[in-house]
């Protein structure tokens, strides 16, 4: 079973949100560790840009690993503040630390988001 | 869905399942990469229980095996393999298969999971007229395979018996052994991976202990357990076709790149003992009979010949397999379309990012006019276009 740290928010598309998802705040956004597992390494990541307008449940970026390629989603609506340029060098973090180092990329939030808590998401992928 | 006989060795070691060809498989443990990279460098141990096993067994089977597969078989020795392809009337090819002769009235045909089913219907017809059985005896085999340049030793340190055997066979040979445990095993030198390696046949009720055998010799030499996905990285990074890929019943083997396969003679090589030592060699072609896909097989040998003269005199909807190495970022992806100039000349086969060279690679079948080492080509990645270069085949070779 992996890990659905409690203090975070998820997507049905498995995306964690990191802090309050509420107008005005600015949340980090990465991918879950079930999405990692089942994705495999993460050879590849396309990143949005920072200052990029993002929609909740539209694909803002790519995730390609030996076997696949998932889109990535963003869980809320709002701009691109900050990106993890690490992950360009160093996609590995995603599967290594998918709640730490791998996270992806930070948004700030414009509209009320319709989130998962820890419980529900866990439930999800049961 | 189908359970290997290691079904529960995989889930202890953690490893993520999928459905492959109704066999519940992993595809990987640890991660994709550190798998490929583990083969490369290493050894890998892969449970590929799923592959199919058929028997042809009675005194016909070297005649009628001779007349159902592309290969001459008649004259394959007992202790070696042999590569080769089932074809329809028409040339398409029905599944890829190794042929081991086990004896001089036995051959072990170990054909694709997913098409086992049809091989072996296609044999049983084919050998109608034949003093031999067919048999379908995949729930009878588990196959384990050990690959990458500490795979020998392992190997060779696995037996009670036969280590020697195992340490002098040569690529496509084989030999029977007695492993730790007091297990019975058949172990060939073939592989998947474009490594050195073994493939290592006992029965269901063996597959644990050997498995696990493999894996505490294993381990201090860098060996871990590798899932389908590296096994496919590996054997596109080697050029390997994947049937239902690079293989189908709409390509022959000439499309693939695969013309070395069908042999139509052979050439007999003669030995004579002289005085003083002396030895006198001729060659002389001996004419193979005829086998089901022969004149089709024939045809397309002309066209690929008269291709190759001309390759921008072939229609426009022929193909032929080609290698593409790209640059590091988005990868090809089979069924993906391939351009050159605007115009679409191909489709990608099987593409992946390679664990080895860091860079996407992929197998395409695209038309001859497009096909010269060299060429830029462009493939549509999900509606943008990324650009690929034409390789030789392999991608990669292991230092010999």
């Amino acid at each position: 079973m992996s890990s659905v740290p409690a203090d975070l928010l998820y997507s049905t598309e498995h995306e964690w949100v990191g802090g309050d998802a509420e107008p005005g705040s600015v949340v980090t956004i990465g991918i879950t560790e079930h999405a990692a597992d089942a994705l495999g390494d993460v050879v590849y990541v396309e990143l949005p840009s920072v200052g990029d307008p993002v929609t909740a449940g539209e694909v803002c970026g790519e995730l390609e690993s030996s076997k696949a390629v998932s889109e990535l989603y963003s869980p809320v609506t709002g701009t691109v503040t900050a990106v993890n340029e690490a992950l360009r060098h160093g996609p590995g973090a995603i599967n290594a630390e998918p709640y730490d180092a791998g996270w992806i990329f930070k948004v700030e939030v414009t509209e009320d988001a319709d989130l998962l808590d820890a419980e529900a998401y866990a439930e999800h992928i049961s | 869905m189908t359970r290997s006989p290691l079904h529960d060795e995989h889930v202890a070691l953690g490893a993520t399942l999928v459905d492959f060809a109704g066999w519940d498989m992993p595809v990987r443990y640890s991660g994709d990469v550190a798998e490929h990279l583990a083969v490369r460098t290493a050894a890998g141990l892969f449970d590929i229980s799923h592959m199919g096993e058929i028997a042809i067994r009675g005194a016909d089977a070297a005649a009628g095996l001779d007349a159902a597969v592309v290969s001459g078989m008649e004259r394959l020795q007992i202790g070696r393999a042999k590569y080769t392809m089932l074809c329809t009337p028409g040339g398409g090819v029905i599944d890829d298969l190794i042929v081991y002769r086990r004896d001089w009235d036995h051959f072990l045909i170990v054909a694709n999971a997913a098409n086992v089913d049809t091989v072996t219907a296609a044999l049983v017809e084919r050998f109608s007229t034949f003093d031999a059985t067919v048999e379908n005896i995949t729930a009878d085999v588990s196959l384990i395979a050990v690959q990458g340049p500490k795979a020998e030793g392992i190997v060779a340190a696995m037996c009670t018996a036969g280590a020697d055997d195992v340490r002098a066979l040569k690529n496509y040979t084989w030999c029977t052994v007695l492993l730790q445990g007091d297990v019975h095993a058949m172990v060939a030198r073939t592989g998947y991976t474009g490594e050195d390696g073994f493939e290592i046949f006992v029965v269901p009720a063996d597959a644990v202990e050997v498995w696990r055998l493999a894996l505490a010799l294993g381990t201090p030499e860098g060996l871990i357990p590798c899932g389908l996905s590296a096994r496919d990285t590996l054997r596109l990074e080697a050029g390997m076709p994947l049937y239902g890929h690079e293989l189908t019943l709409a390509t022959t083997p000439y499309d693939a790149g695969l013309a070395w396969v069908v042999q139509t003679g052979a050439m007999r090589v003669l030995l004579r003992p002289g005085v003083d030592g002396a030895v006198s060699m001729s060659a002389e072609p001996v004419a193979r009979g005829d086998f089901v896909g022969r004149e089709a097989l024939a045809a397309a040998k002309e066209r690929a010949v008269a291709i190759e003269a001309d390759p921008a005199s072939a229609p426009e909807e022929a193909r032929i397999l080609v290698g593409l190495v790209g640059s590091p970022g988005r990868a090809a992806r089979a069924g993906f379309a391939v351009f050159m100039g605007g115009r679409q000349v191909g489709m990608v086969s099987s593409g992946a990012p390679s664990p080895t060279l860091g860079v996407p690679v992929a197998m395409a079948m695209v038309h001859p006019s497009a096909a010269a080492v060299g060429t830029v080509l462009d493939v549509d990645v999900r509606g943008r276009s990324e650009t690929m270069t034409v390789t030789t085949l392999p991608l990669y070779s292991r230092a010999s």
